[in-house]
């Protein structure tokens, strides 16, 4: 009896918890295709009667032709994001190695310095970031926030990229050892083509992280129109009465869509790449 | 032919080839280390060591270039944040909204684990669905959030005024405090906190239900049926079988949340920018840096936050030991 209860009651809580993640979301789109009037006048309508594309074509367009300018914020996304990725994997590769085999000196203390780095408030380190980058004259620049998002993803990397690279048996490397090769040889030809998997997902997992962050683009980019990533383009923009809803919901679903192809094509990759080494409780 | 005499010469020469490679690799590991630990050290420690010398210091958001680092010391930062009015009801916010979202995330993450746990056709489509809400950015999804909420066209509203016949739309972004009545009884709700933590709760569910799903799929069948064989029901299987062996990782992803949550910006900026109850410390730091433009006062009520942090996992780590638990 109790086990038929809980076999009806757990389709009735994936239902649940499909509609309550899914909704949003499907809300985000139903809005961007529908003219504000529509909106205003069928405020309870889940259903598109009144189809238009005008919203993307005004949210894309640049400014000076009476659009909200969000291609390029998203080209200034994507340059950050890109840069982000590429150099906190060239920092975290090589740093991840170390730790995960080389016996160096102060190994033991590197890792726990790293993820007592992540534990602290980003708010805390924007104060003085804000007070340097002014200083360097780089606040408002994209190479700043670069920067700042490589130093905020590089110990994530290099925790999910140590895990991985334990778990490549040592005998491998061992016998490139014996063939001759150097310690970097080993890495080129041996460890790096096999942690290829968790690479790409921390990789992806670093993308994300930069094209979603807010608070240091907020803090240094708010004066530098020119510069706005999507994040503070849209939280800006929706600030302000002058722009419809509709028009910014079609900006929303513009900046999520990148993320949602990006993690359903990579979906296995990334869950698996990120909790490897959860199983062991 | 040469029997004998290598033997006693082969180990003496292997143990000296065996120091210098590992003299080595301990050369190659701090070359391949220090890229992250200067950055680490330059973008992340020096910065957080000079937020403190900040918080001593009186700097303003106008003459922040000009700012010297040997400027005069004071303790007038920390004066005013601690003689602020609202320095203790935001410390209590925050508190309340930490414990509350922790909890409500776990709670949420536990139960659509242990739903999606077993294979059905389709399940990688749920999966990764569930996962959404953590993936999307953040300024989006709460972009939705605060239209749906809207009083005068968000659906909610509409919904529950056609649906379950609410008298007048509810402002679940801009009221402190509503009233509700359940029996004639007037029961005063913070409105604006809850549908901030109802926002944690779905945003952030995903983190702990893709940690939990790693465990709960690898939990070994054998002790499950060896209670249903003997009689135990679903529920008696959940506390005794099931629980017990989730309690690690529950427990890590609790404090992660714990300690993610307490330093929670974003979500609470861009749903109701601090206002109706739901002042958070960040929310602080950040008005008296832009607001007030005040940095060292920032600095300072920040240097306090992290100081409430290091308290809250000190006394973590204490209670860990004293029960003789594993740490982390």
């Amino acid at each position: 009896m109790e086990r038929q209860v809980f076999g009806v009651l757990r389709w009735v809580v994936i239902a649940g918890f499909l509609v309550a993640t899914l909704l949003p979301f499907y809300y985000m789109f139903m809005l961007s295709v529908r003219p504000i009037e529509d909106l205003l006048l069928n405020p309870d309508s889940l259903w598109v009667s009144n189809f238009t594309l005008d919203t993307y074509r005004e949210v894309l367009a640049p400014v000076d032709e009476g659009g909200q300018g969000f291609v390029s914020m998203l080209r200034n996304s994507a340059i950050v994001a890109v840069a982000s990725v590429l150099l906190a994997l060239a920092i975290a590769i090589p740093g991840a190695y170390a730790i995960a085999r080389l016996p160096f000196f102060g190994r033991r203390y590197v890792s726990v310095l790293f993820l007592a780095v992540y534990m602290f408030p980003g708010i805390v380190l924007a104060i003085p970031l804000f007070v340097l980058l002014t200083k360097l004259e780089l606040r408002g620049s994209l190479a700043g926030l670069i920067l700042v998002y490589i130093s905020q993803t590089v110990p994530v990397a290099i925790y999910t990229l140590r895990n991985y690279f334990t778990t490549i048996p040592e005998s491998i490397e061992e016998a490139g050892l014996v063939d001759g090769l150097t310690r970097l040889q080993i890495i080129r030809k041996i460890s790096l083509p096999l942690a290829l998997p968790s690479i790409m997902a921390t990789g992806l997992f670093v993308f994300m992280i930069a094209w979603n962050e807010f608070l240091f683009a907020l803090l240094f980019l708010a004066d530098n129109r020119d510069n706005w990533t999507v994040s503070i383009g849209l939280a800006t923009l929706s600030g302000s009465v002058e722009v419809p809803t509709t028009v910014l919901m079609a900006g929303s679903v513009v900046i999520t869509l990148p993320i949602i192809v990006v993690f359903f094509l990579t979906e296995r990759l990334l869950t698996e790449g990120l909790t490897a080494g959860a199983e062991k409780g | 032919m040469t029997t004998v005499s290598p033997a006693p010469a082969a180990p003496v020469t292997e143990r000296a080839k065996v120091r210098t490679l590992t003299q080595e690799d301990a050369r190659t590991g701090l070359l391949l280390i220090s890229p992250t630990l200067v950055i680490v050290l330059a973008i992340v420690v020096v910065p957080l060591l000079w937020s403190v010398l900040l918080a001593f210091q009186e700097v303003r958001l106008i003459t922040v270039g000009r700012h010297s680092l040997f400027s005069p010391l004071t303790i007038e930062n920390f004066r005013r944040v601690f003689t602020s009015d609202v320095l203790w009801s935001s410390l209590r916010t925050t508190l309340i909204y930490t414990a509350a979202s922790t909890a409500l995330t776990v709670l949420l993450g536990l139960i659509a684990a242990l739903a999606v746990r077993r294979p059905f056709p389709g399940r990688t489509f749920v999966r990764a669905s569930m996962l959404l809400p953590y993936v999307a950015p953040v300024v989006a999804v709460t972009f939705v959030w605060k239209i749906m909420l809207n009083p005068e066209f968000g659906i909610i509203n509409e919904w529950g005024q056609r649906l379950f016949g609410w008298d007048d739309p509810i402002a679940f972004l801009s009221q402190r405090s509503g009233e509700l009545s359940v029996f004639g009884l007037e029961i005063p709700v913070p409105v604006g906190l809850l549908t901030v933590i109802a926002f944690e709760g779905w945003r952030y569910f995903p983190f702990a239900f893709l940690f939990l799903l790693a465990r709960v799929s690898a939990l070994s069948a054998d002790v499950e049926e060896a209670a249903t064989v003997d009689g135990a029901t679903p529920l008696q299987t959940f506390r005794y079988v099931i629980l017990p062996q989730l309690m690690p990782v529950i427990a890590v992803v609790t404090v992660l949340r714990t300690i993610w949550t307490f330093n929670e910006f974003d979500d609470i900026f861009l749903l109701t920018g601090g206002a109706a109850g739901t002042q958070v410390l960040s929310i602080r730091v950040y008005e008296l840096l832009t607001v007030q433009q005040n940095v060292g006062a920032a600095a300072a009520q920040s240097v306090f936050m992290a100081g409430v942090l290091l308290v809250l996992i000190s006394i973590y780590f204490n209670v860990m030991r004293r029960r003789g638990g594993e740490v982390l």
